[in-house]
């Protein structure tokens, strides 16, 4: 879906929206536990009210450089066929509802994970609104990517 | 499926359920064709079936169960014997009955199967010659009140509903700990209460969570008599079946890890154990076997045993087997005792079947067994006296859910390992930590009462903080299938009773672990797989047959594949199949150490045994020549070994046509290679000759 209601956050500067049916809540950010030899993007395992849960970082995922280091990011916890899991962003902004006028596919200068991550844009008067792929950008494991 | 209505799902379920009540309904009346309660209950299943799916308009289902239930009176009201056509041919009506119903739960509809033939069977047996009515025993008295009751008393619940509940216990003790630090430092009695009547609650909160997942055994075994009766109509054999303890508890998940692994098990007896007719007939045994299931609670543990009075294991074949199978060589097969023998049947690519039937005998199996076993915590042992029949004994924990478990940290990361994968704990001071490092000639191996452990260090094998910036260290000798190793780690902090949750599913590649659990404090931790961690750090061979694959059956020679050459002695050229090397390294001759009278050199953090090709084939001796030697590195049984050549030549496709004129131990003739004639190695043999991991032992480990 690329129309409807959409929860934006920020990363870099850049904004990025997903569905608001696909987030179960966002929270103060919580790396939770290291996972040794886990992919890059895993930056830990949180208790989330008894559930494990993977905490995936989208600068990383995006291959951005680190967030500095008094930063405080937010955990979005976004609901997946395999239980919730939490993407790491740097700023949480508007739940905002953007109709097909807005909408455009990914413009083709897109290279990289961005390219493959975003579904398309909504270029809205005041900024760009990137549509993440959630199954995608959650899928942090070369090999599963398939 | 997700649009089907409630009630068609209830159908499903319920009516699956039945039928396995009905297979083994079926193998009991063919023994005891006059047990009427039995046959009333077969015709009961069948009758309810057919009447719910005509309600659902299933034609399919219910011109089938029509003529079924059809025979089923003729049978109830004694008009015509149950022949073991009839068994046949009901046991193929509730195939039917399940295929149909497989059907419906996947698409929804009945599919297009043929089912014809089958009703024709079943009428044409209808019409068999009525019998002449024997006076009808009076039939048992009806129960149908106390079956009523059970009903009333049991619903049926989803597991999914369980599963949450476990958790929300899990979160109430962690709730319950915030809630007893938060509070501030009193004295007040009824606070303690408070506190000590929460806990209590909870634990048996957990209890009563934890036996909702227990399920009988029995729940596993209700579908083994069909399992068996067809077997042994395949292989022409007569097998009884005897069951004991089926009321004996055990978590699902349990149950369900261990299912297949059972029916592979009675597979191997019913075909390999169990004789048949003739020969036993001939040995003086009753011409049906006896196969015995057996489950019983034991100490903490569930024993589930599965015994036959069949023609048991002969040590001496299983010793010939291992042999020709290139496992081990003749000389050890002779000094092997015959208990050792034996369990040599849960090595992976073995098989003593003469012949490979499609039941079992393709050279996996029991190994499969064994690890599926093993990682619920369980362990196998097998008693087997010739001709009198064998017995496989399995010890497996009564739950997966909450297990005991050491909490440790590393590198300030804590992690969990399971108690039932540690031996000892041996913990270490700073100066400890450095002599006994070294103790043993310099190699990261540990002695534990005359055993030499390999160490594998925790930091290594999870890349965490160097191994060198730790004060203290504690070592955990674990066990991982037969080997024990010990694993280092910063230090234990305490023992907890952990409940195992899955991990997330892309991280299920990582088999350094099994789960994760959280901790008293609400943390994560990630729960350790011994095996797993073994496999990481090279102390147990991969999972996989490719080693046996190898040795088995080995490329045929005609084949042209990559051969190393290599040069050992003055102007001595050796070859060997590349597809055995692990690695080749350049190793300086001043790296070279030696353990007692073997040579040694340290490897990724291991110790690695050399043998030096010349010693092996028996040349005579020779001291180290020039700065460095080539090591080609084997894995052998789980550990690398390193073959010390002075230098290797190159590496080349070729097919070399062997002449065995040259052959003797080690070695398995010469063929041409790269214009120069060269002898072609037998590493299997070379690496068998010498032992160095026996050697190492015996030098480091004698007292």
């Amino acid at each position: 879906m690329t129309t409807g209601q959409f929860c934006t956050f920020a990363v870099a500067g850049q904004h990025f929206g997903v569905i608001v049916d696909d987030i179960h809540e966002v929270i103060r950010h919580r790396s939770g536990s290291r996972v040794p030899l886990a992919p890059a993007a895993v930056v830990g395992l949180m208790n989330l009210r008894g559930r494990i849960v993977p905490v995936i970082d989208l600068r990383t995922r995006l291959g951005l450089p680190p967030r500095v280091a008094d930063a405080e990011p937010l955990n979005v916890v976004l609901r997946t066929k395999d239980g919730p899991k939490a993407l790491v962003v740097d700023t949480i902004g508007d739940v905002l509802t953007l109709g097909d006028t807005t909408f455009e596919p990914v413009p083709p200068t897109f290279r990289g994970p961005m390219a493959e991550l975003v579904r398309g844009v909504h270029k809205l008067p005041d900024r760009i609104v990137l549509m993440l792929d959630v199954p995608k950008t959650l899928t942090y494991t070369p090999a599963a990517a398939g | 499926m997700s649009d089907l209505d409630d009630i068609v799902k209830e159908f499903l379920v319920e009516s699956t359920e039945n039928l396995d009540q009905l297979d083994r309904d079926l193998v009991v009346l063919e023994k005891a064709p006059a047990d009427r309660a039995t046959l009333g209950s077969v015709f009961r299943t069948i009758h309810t079936i057919k009447g719910t799916c005509g309600f659902f308009g299933f034609t399919k289902l219910e011109a089938v169960t029509h003529v079924g239930e059809n025979l089923l009176s003729r049978l109830r009201e004694g008009l015509q014997p149950l022949t073991s056509d009839v068994t046949t041919a009901l046991l193929h009506l509730v195939d039917a009955v399940r295929e149909l119903l497989g059907r419906i739960e996947a698409t929804g509809g009945e599919g297009d199967g043929d089912y014809a033939p089958l009703i024709a069977r079943l009428t044409q047996l209808q019409q068999a010659k009525a019998i002449a009515v024997v006076e009808p025993t009076p039939p048992p008295v009806a129960k149908p009140t106390g079956e009523a009751c059970a009903i009333d008393a049991s619903i049926r619940v989803d597991v999914s509903v369980l599963d949450k509940l476990m958790n929300l216990v899990g979160e109430l003790v962690l709730a319950r700990n915030q809630a007893v630090l938060a509070a501030p430092p009193t004295d007040d009695a009824s606070f303690h209460r408070a506190v000590q009547h929460l806990t209590q609650i909870t634990r048996e909160l957990q209890d009563a969570v934890m036996t909702t997942r227990m399920q009988p055994v029995g729940v596993l075994w209700d579908r083994y008599p069909r399992i068996i009766r067809d077997l042994a109509a395949q292989l022409g054999k007569q097998v009884r079946v005897e069951f004991e303890g089926s009321e004996t508890e055990l978590d699902r998940g349990i149950l369900e890890a261990v299912k297949d692994s059972f029916i592979h098990v009675i597979r191997n007896a019913i075909d390999h154990g169990i004789e048949s007719p003739a020969i036993r007939q001939a040995r003086g045994k009753p011409a049906e076997g006896l196969l015995k299931m057996r489950a019983a609670h034991e100490g903490g543990q569930v024993v589930i045993e599965v015994s036959d009075d069949g023609g048991g294991i002969s040590p001496d074949r299983v010793r010939a087997k291992a042999v020709e199978n290139g496992l081990i060589s003749a000389e050890q097969a002779g000094r092997l005792p015959d208990h050792d023998a034996v369990m040599m049947i849960f090595l992976p690519g073995f098989s003593t079947a003469d012949a490979v039937t499609n039941i079992s005998g393709r050279g996996v199996g029991m190994d499969v067994v064994k690890t599926s076993i093993e990682r619920i915590g369980g362990r196998l042992e097998v008693q087997s006296t010739l001709n009198i029949g064998t017995t496989l004994r399995v010890r497996i924990p009564l739950t997966l859910a909450i297990i005991p478990a050491i909490i440790l940290v590393c590198d300030g990361e804590r992690f969990a390992i399971p108690q039932m994968s540690l031996v000892q704990l041996v913990r270490l001071d700073r100066t400890a930590a450095h002599t006994s490092a070294e103790q043993v000639h310099g190699l990261p191996v540990f002695r534990l009462r005359n055993e030499l452990l390999p160490l594998v260090d925790l930091r290594d094998v999870l890349h965490l903080g160097s191994v060198h910036d730790r004060d203290e260290r504690t070592i955990l000798v674990v066990q991982a299938e037969d080997r024990r190793f010990g694993l280092v780690v910063d230090r234990v902090l305490d023992s907890q009773e952990i409940v195992v949750k899955p991990l997330d599913e892309q991280l299920k590649p990582l088999t350094v672990y099994s789960g994760a659990t959280i901790l008293d404090d609400g943390g994560v931790g990630l729960i350790l797989d011994v095996l797993g961690l073994a496999r990481a750090a090279g102390v147990l061979s991969p999972p996989g047959r490719d080693r046996v694959r190898v040795r088995v059956s080995p490329p045929p020679p005609a084949d042209v594949q990559p051969w190393l050459l290599l040069e050992s002695g003055q102007d001595r050229r050796f070859a060997l199949p590349m597809n055995l090397v692990v690695r080749i390294e350049e190793v300086a001759i001043d790296q070279i150490e030696s353990a007692g009278r073997l040579a040694v050199i340290q490897y990724h953090g291991d110790v690695l045994p050399l043998v030096k090709l010349a010693d092996a084939l028996g040349d005579p001796p020779r001291p180290w020549v020039g700065e460095s030697i080539s090591v080609v590195i084997f894995r052998d049984d789980g550990r690398l070994i390193g073959l010390a050549v002075d230098r290797v030549v190159d590496i080349l496709e070729a097919a070399p046509r062997p002449q065995p004129t040259a052959a003797r131990p080690g070695v398995t003739g010469t063929a041409v290679l790269a214009d120069r004639v060269a002898e072609l190695i037998d590493v299997v043999a070379v690496l068998r000759l010498t032992d160095p991991w026996a050697v190492l032992a015996a030098e480091v480990g004698a007292p």
